[in-house]
This record gives structure tokens, C-alpha cells and sequence, in this order.
């Protein structure tokens, strides 16, 4: 069971890296005030961006720089219209959902199902010798490692510096951060081309490494709407949504690893448990208010506010 | 010296400010007074650049401003306290302290804050959300944060509603202190007593213009008469409908007991009659808003037990409908809805036809639009009326049958017109049977509206008594816990 479960780990870290990535980027751009709902096909036109460009220069870096550039580029669409234009985000990020899938099966479809390059593991000198932890956390691509320092990093962007206080004040009150000298509308673009860029990664770290490759389906339709939820079940806290993420994968992978050990249980249990989970945590939220103990102030930790200005334009007369 | 000159704004084709000119200079304070409407706000968040201007010069120590941006003016020196709280109430109170400093360095300004709080006597914890402040404490750090920010110039927008009287007395000595150094203090305010207190000079506008200036001595009169066209009657002390033995109870409560809000209710027992106008005084969360929403039924105590209108007040239907009703002080947010005219309104209070026709309610809405003189028309949505129409409008929606009359803060950001004007409906509307219950900070307003006055202290009553036979003292030392239960 001790290798199973190293195993088990170092699939969850994978597994999960683009999730954390998509999720982390758009914690930054709601915590700005904006929503960004075009993630799912931006993921997917991002992965297509990504193989492509590493196919045809046959370097995975500038793929995965190209998708994150993709990432920024849908999300300054939304950005401009949402932002710029004060006009409804869920529209343009519902219409660009959707834009961005078709986009990228059709203009894909050449390279569709064809032998790429891709990130390959790169084993941490020291660290990855290290018993079952080695194997678990410092045996990976590139990618996944980014995606592990993608978390402390956002989390001290967003606590621990001028910058994260600005984008916090401007989620909260844009009004009163304009007040204050800041220009709620650079806030909130920057935020939202920042987090593209992020969501963006997301989709290189699938088509060049989790998933390596390109195809209809890739495999990472779907996520795009998880991470959104994730947000939200995270709180809008860069550490709790990143626990979700990790909760996710874990759930994902359940199926597979357990189908030994609960042989009555299909696999697809495991892995659209995540799903009914989340409905079920907002049952519990609502009846941990008002309650005292342990596990309902655990419970509420996961019931945090949206910034209040999400969503809301901001114009100034 | 700040030099305004004439400033004006275009909102679309309405014109708030039409060529106003003031000078306000360094080491004074400087009164700004008009009805409501006026355009004092406006005028003031131009000078910050918080709103551009259409035209006019703003000019600092004898050079040109653009004044883009609040950015500019802040670099400029120049601070404002708007009047509604401009913060950020889910972060907490050291982050508010920070955002917008050049620096992010908590420790340092966590210092920094606790050395001003000392100076000027106030008390915030900076681990606190700012959501859980009162607005007078709100006010004190937004205070702080300017003299951080080294403003010289100091904008001080309506800066005493809502907060409580010993805040009030802090913000004002704090106000002479800074004067004393040397800042120039520019105070927007619609309360004559307030600027005659406090100001050295006094400019008047009325309708988006300069129609007045004064140093002291103020001549109030005179003042009074350039604030509106005709110098309205100060204290409208009108006869009371009350008769002096209430009648059958309206409002019983007995020994309740709640934990909502910052003192909750601690054993509550009162008996409010018909015929009675009761003025709940007390400092901003002593218990009076809970008590108001205990009467209506938006809350159920936790002991004891409420009898509105000889029931436990809940949601009313069919023939108990109309008979009470609730007026919150955040009117726009809490009292009408957004986006809705003013017709709409009619037609959701009164009898709603199941298929609406482009002439329903009209005629009804028309004649409420003329009885309660609201600046607006049948369609006009409601969040463009100025604040007072929009109290007029929640007045016209109040049903003739209704008996008990629940109101926080009636004359909220009203000037003295409208206030009169709102005080005279409501004592022609007093159903024989029924009885007004209302809040206000203003312990004027209580003394000359009301019949009897209850004082909240740390959700307790520790006044009761007719205004006829207690006094502002006595009261004053109520609301701040300063009299021993009777």
C-alpha cells in the first residue's frame, strides 16, 4: 500500500496542477470584482494554442508561453466589454465560453491525434531521492512544479502586498478605491489579463503534460466550470480554493485507485461524487449558521463572502 | 488658500451646479450650507476630482488645478470625508488604514494608526472588520487616514448624521484642533447650529449657485432666508394630536429579550398607546433598531413576548393587511425597489390587478404624486429622487388604515423643509387608534415631534417619560448610560 499511496499522491498533484492553475488565476480576477466565465473554452483554446505552437516549433516552453498569452488575450476581450465598456461579463463570458471551444476544435482539427513534444518529468536533484515524499511531489514536469509555486505565491500577492491590497479594495468598493487614487479600471483589467494568463497555463499543462496532445475530446472539457465552483467553495481564498482542487483530484482519482478495493462500487461513483459533494456542502453550510463548536466554525470557514463589488461595473460620473 | 471659481457641472441636461465661487483659507473652517439638492456634495467631489467639472478654475496657493483625479488631489493635500462612507466594510480596519499608501507595511502603519488614535482620543481595534463599526467610527478612521495621507485641506461632507452625540463631540474637537494647526476644513452641513458652533466663515448655495457668504458673527436670518427662498419655521413645534391618557395599547412588550445586533434588547417591558408619537433616542445600536423590528415582526425575540395591535406581529394577510408598517432609514436599499417607477410602486401597495394596462394605478399615483407634492412624475424610477422625494413617495404608499407607524430615522439627509413637511403628513395621517414609533439620533427632533420619548442604553430603556416634562440634559445623560434606571 506504501507505493500505492505515493502513486496516488503524485497522480493527485498532476491531475490537479491545472485545475489549481485555472482556479488561482480566476481567484485573482474575482477578488478584482471581475467574473471571467469564458474558462472552460479558454482552457480548451488555450491547450489547442499550446500543442500546436510546441508542434510546430518543437519547443514545449514557447507552447506553453503561447497559451498563457492565449489565456490573456480572451480574457482582455472580456476585460475591455466587462470591464472598459461596463457592459454584463456573465454575457461576453458566456459567449466567449463557447466561441473559444468551437474555435479551437476547428482550428485544431489539423493537428488533431498527432505524436508532439510534451514536458517531460524533471526529477528535483536530492529532493525527488527523498522516501515516498520524492516520488510524490519533486518527480514532475515543469508544469506541475509551477503549479505548486503557484499557490504560497498568490496567497502572499494577495495578503502580504501593496498589489493584493489594491485588488481586494477595488473587488470590494471600487467607488472608494477611486477615492483613494486608485484606478478601478487598471486594477480590474490587469487582474483579469493576470489571471487569463494563469488560465491560460492551465490549458498548456494539459495538452503538454497531463494530457499530452490534442484531439476531439482533449479531456480537459469540463474543467473550466469546476474551477469556477472552486472559487467559490474556496471562498475566495487562494489556500482554501486550492484545497478544493486537491479534493477534487483526489475524488477523480478515487475511482481508479479503489476499484480493488470496493469491486461492488463502479469507479463512476468516485468520479462524479465531487458534484453531488458540492451541492451537499451548501446544505451543511446553511445549517452550521448560527451554531457553535469545532465543526461548524470549520464549516463556515468554506461559506465566505464574494467580494462585494464582483460582477458590479464600475463607471465614474 | 483654496480658491473655487466658478465651478459648474452638467449630470446629462440637468445642470447641479451653475457658477460657484468660494474661497476657503488655511487655519479656519468653512462652513457650506443649502438645502438639499443644492449641490454641495457635488461641488465638493469636484474639488477632490472625484467627479470631473464641466468648467470653472480650482486654484491652490494661487496656482491652477486640474484636479483629474483624487490621486491629484490627495498629492495636493486635499482630503475628503464623503458623506456616505467610502471603505471597504468585508477588510479590516488596518487594511482600511492602508489602501491607497504608497506602502505596504502593516506594522509600520499599525503604529502609525495607534499613535493618531491617541492623539485625538479615539478607540479602534485595527484586527476588526470594518463592517462591524458604527459609522461615526468609520468616520474616525477615514479621518485618520487623511492626516496620514498629510492632507492640509480637509472636506468634511455632512459629517454628524448618523453618529452618535459623543462622537460628534470628538469629531469636532478634533475638527479645532486641526484648524488650530493650521489646515483649512471646508464643512458641508444642512445644520445651522453645527456651522454656527464650528465655522469662521460660511458660504450659502442654493440651486447650484453662490448666494450668500458670512464671517462670524453669523446673522441666521439672514442665513436661513439665503438657504430657501422663504425662512421656514425652526423647531415646528406644531400641537400634538396626543391625548395626554394614551389609549387602548398598540405596542405592548413585555420582558424581552434579544441578542440581534450590537446590545441586543435586555428585558424590554413598555406599553404604547393609541394616540401616542414615541421617540426612541439612544446612541446608534443601544437597541432601538431591534426594538422596531421586533414591533413590526421582521425578528422574534428570544424571552418574552411582543403584542402588536393585540397580536404577535408576523407577515400580514387579508384583513389584518395595512395595519402597520416599517420605514428603515436606508430607504433606497432597504425600502423601494431600484428600477421601479414610482407607479410601479403604487401598484404593488394597493390592490394589484392580476393583468396590468398601460393606464393602471395611474389616476391613483397621480393623485399621491399632487397630496404628497413629489418632485417627479408618474414613470420617474425611483432612484432618481432626490432622498427627500423619495421619503415623500414611502409616505404616499402608507395605506389610511394603518394604525401603528415604525419608522428609523424619518428625516434621514433631509433639509428643514422637507423634515417639517414630513413630520406635518405624518401627524395628519395618526390613525385615531393607532400610534407612531420612530427612531432619530437627533434629540431635537425627538423633543419637538414626539409625546414621549424612551432612551436606549446597551438595549435597555433607561428613560421613559413625556417630552413635555424631560429636558436634552437629561436625555443626553440617558443615551450614554449616565442615569440610573428610574
Amino acid at each position: 500500500m506504501d507505493i500505492n499511496l505515493t502513486a496516488l499522491v503524485a497522480a493527485i498533484a498532476v491531475m490537479s496542477a491545472p485545475v489549481v492553475l485555472a482556479a488561482l488565476g480566476e481567484t485573482i480576477t474575482e477578488k478584482a470584482g471581475v467574473v471571467n466565465l469564458s474558462l472552460d473554452g479558454t482552457i480548451l483554446l488555450a491547450a489547442m494554442v499550446s500543442f500546436v505552437v510546441a508542434f510546430e516549433t518543437r519547443s514545449p516552453v514557447l507552447g506553453a508561453l503561447a497559451g498563457a498569452g492565449t489565456g490573456a488575450i480572451v480574457a482582455a476581450i472580456v476585460a475591455a466589454i466587462g470591464v472598459q465598456l461596463g457592459q454584463s461579463q456573465v454575457a461576453v463570458g458566456f459567449a466567449l465560453t463557447f466561441l473559444c471551444r468551437d474555435l479551437a476544435y476547428f482550428l485544431g482539427s489539423g493537428h488533431s491525434r498527432v505524436e508532439g513534444p510534451q514536458f517531460e518529468p524533471l526529477p528535483v536533484p536530492l529532493l525527488s531521492e527523498l522516501p515516498l515524499l520524492g516520488k510524490a511531489f519533486f518527480s514532475h514536469s515543469i508544469l506541475v512544479y509551477l503549479s505548486f509555486i503557484a499557490i504560497p505565491l498568490c496567497a502572499y500577492l494577495m495578503y502580504r502586498t501593496r498589489w493584493g491590497l489594491i485588488i481586494r479594495s477595488v473587488g470590494e468598493n471600487p467607488e472608494a478605491a477611486w477615492a483613494r487614487g486608485i484606478n478601478p479600471i487598471m486594477v480590474r483589467m490587469a487582474a483579469t489579463i493576470g489571471g487569463g494568463a494563469m488560465v491560460g497555463l492551465a490549458g498548456a499543462t494539459y495538452s503538454l503534460s497531463v494530457k499530452p496532445g490534442w484531439g476531439h475530446p482533449q479531456g480537459c472539457e469540463g474543467i473550466g466550470w469546476i474551477a469556477l465552483a472552486l472559487v467559490i467553495f474556496g471562498s475566495w481564498n487562494p489556500t482554501r480554493v486550492v484545497v478544493g482542487a486537491y479534493l477534487f483530484g483526489l475524488l477523480q482519482l478515487m475511482g481508479i485507485y479503489f476499484q480493488d478495493a470496493f469491486t461492488t462500487i463502479p469507479p463512476q461513483i468516485f468520479q462524479v461524487a465531487p458534484f453531488p459533494l458540492m451541492i451537499f456542502t451548501l446544505v451543511i453550510i446553511h445549517f452550521s449558521h448560527g451554531k457553535k463548536g469545532v465543526l461548524a466554525r470549520w464549516v463556515r470557514m468554506f461559506s465566505g463572502k464574494p467580494p462585494k463589488a464582483m460582477g458590479r461595473p464600475y463607471r465614474r460620473n | 488658500m483654496l480658491e473655487i471659481i466658478e465651478i459648474t457641472k452638467h449630470f446629462g441636461p440637468v445642470q447641479a451646479l451653475k457658477g460657484v465661487t468660494l474661497t476657503a483659507r488655511p487655519g479656519s473652517i468653512h462652513g457650506i450650507v443649502g438645502e438639499n439638492g443644492a449641490g454641495k456634495s457635488t461641488l465638493m467631489k469636484i474639488v477632490t476630482g472625484y467627479q470631473s467639472r464641466t468648467d470653472g478654475t480650482i486654484r491652490l496657493d494661487g496656482q491652477d488645478m486640474a484636479m483629474a483625479s483624487p490621486r491629484e488631489a490627495a498629492e495636493s493635500g486635499i482630503g475628503m470625508l464623503y458623506q456616505e462612507p467610502l471603505d471597504f466594510p468585508q477588510l479590516s480596519v488596518l487594511d482600511n488604514f492602508i489602501a491607497g499608501a504608497d506602502a505596504f507595511e502593516p506594522d509600520v502603519q499599525k503604529a502609525v494608526l495607534a499613535s493618531l488614535q491617541v492623539g485625538f482620543g479615539f478607540h479602534l481595534d485595527p484586527r476588526q472588520k470594518m463592517q462591524e463599526l458604527t459609522v461615526g467610527e468609520r468616520q474616525q478612521l477615514e479621518l485618520l487616514r487623511l492626516i496620514r495621507n498629510g492632507a492640509r485641506i480637509l472636506i468634511l461632507d455632512e459629517p454628524t448624521t448618523g453618529i452618535s452625540t459623543r462622537q460628534k463631540s470628538q469629531l469636532f474637537s478634533a475638527l479645532k484642533k486641526l484648524r488650530e494647526d493650521g489646515a483649512t476644513i471646508l464643512l458641508v452641513s444642512h445644520k445651522i447650529d453645527e456651522i454656527e458652533q464650528l465655522c469662521d466663515e460660511v458660504t450659502v448655495l442654493r440651486a447650484g449657485l453662490t448666494v450668500a457668504w458670512q464671517q462670524q458673527p453669523f446673522d441666521r436670518r439672514k442665513l436661513l432666508s439665503a438657504m430657501f427662498d422663504t425662512v421656514p419655521q425652526q423647531n415646528d413645534t406644531a400641537p400634538k394630536v396626543a391625548t395626554s391618557v394614551p389609549g387602548k395599547s398598540v405596542l405592548v412588550f413585555d420582558e424581552v429579550h434579544s441578542s440581534v445586533g450590537r446590545s441586543g434588547m435586555k428585558g424590554i417591558t413598555i406599553t404604547i398607546g393609541a394616540g401616542e408619537i414615541v421617540g426612541l433616542a439612544g446612541v446608534d445600536g443601544s437597541g432601538q433598531s431591534v426594538f422596531l423590528k421586533a414591533a413590526y415582526g421582521l425578528l422574534a425575540p428570544e424571552q418574552g413576548n411582543v403584542t402588536t395591535l393585540g397580536r404577535i406581529p408576523g407577515p400580514e394577510y387579508g384583513s389584518t393587511k395595512n395595519e402597520k408598517v416599517f420605514l428603515p432609514s436606508d430607504r433606497l436599499s432597504e425600502a423601494l425597489f431600484p428600477g421601479l417607477s414610482i407607479r410601479e410602486h403604487h401598484l404593488l401597495a394597493g390592490e394589484t390587478p392580476q393583468f396590468l394596462a398601460r393606464n393602471s394605478g395611474i389616476s391613483q399615483t397621480q393623485q399621491a404624486i399632487a397630496t404628497a407634492s413629489i418632485r417627479g412624475s408618474v414613470n420617474t424610477q425611483v432612484e432618481d429622487l432626490s432622498g427627500g422625494n423619495q421619503q415623500r413617495l414611502l409616505l404616499s404608499l402608507i395605506p389610511p388604515q394603518t394604525q401603528l407607524i415604525l419608522m428609523e430615522n424619518p428625516t434621514r439627509g433631509l433639509d428643514v423643509q422637507s423634515a417639517a413637511w414630513t413630520w406635518r403628513y405624518l401627524r395628519e395621517r395618526l390613525h385615531p387608534e393607532g400610534a407612531i414609533v420612530f427612531a432619530s439620533p437627533e434629540l431635537e427632533e425627538i423633543l419637538s415631534q414626539a409625546t414621549r420619548v424612551l432612551a436606549f442604553y446597551n438595549g435597555k430603556i433607561l428613560l421613559d417619560k413625556k417630552t413635555s416634562e424631560t429636558s436634552q440634559e437629561e436625555i443626553s445623560l440617558a443615551i450614554t448610560g449616565q442615569l440610573n434606571r428610574p
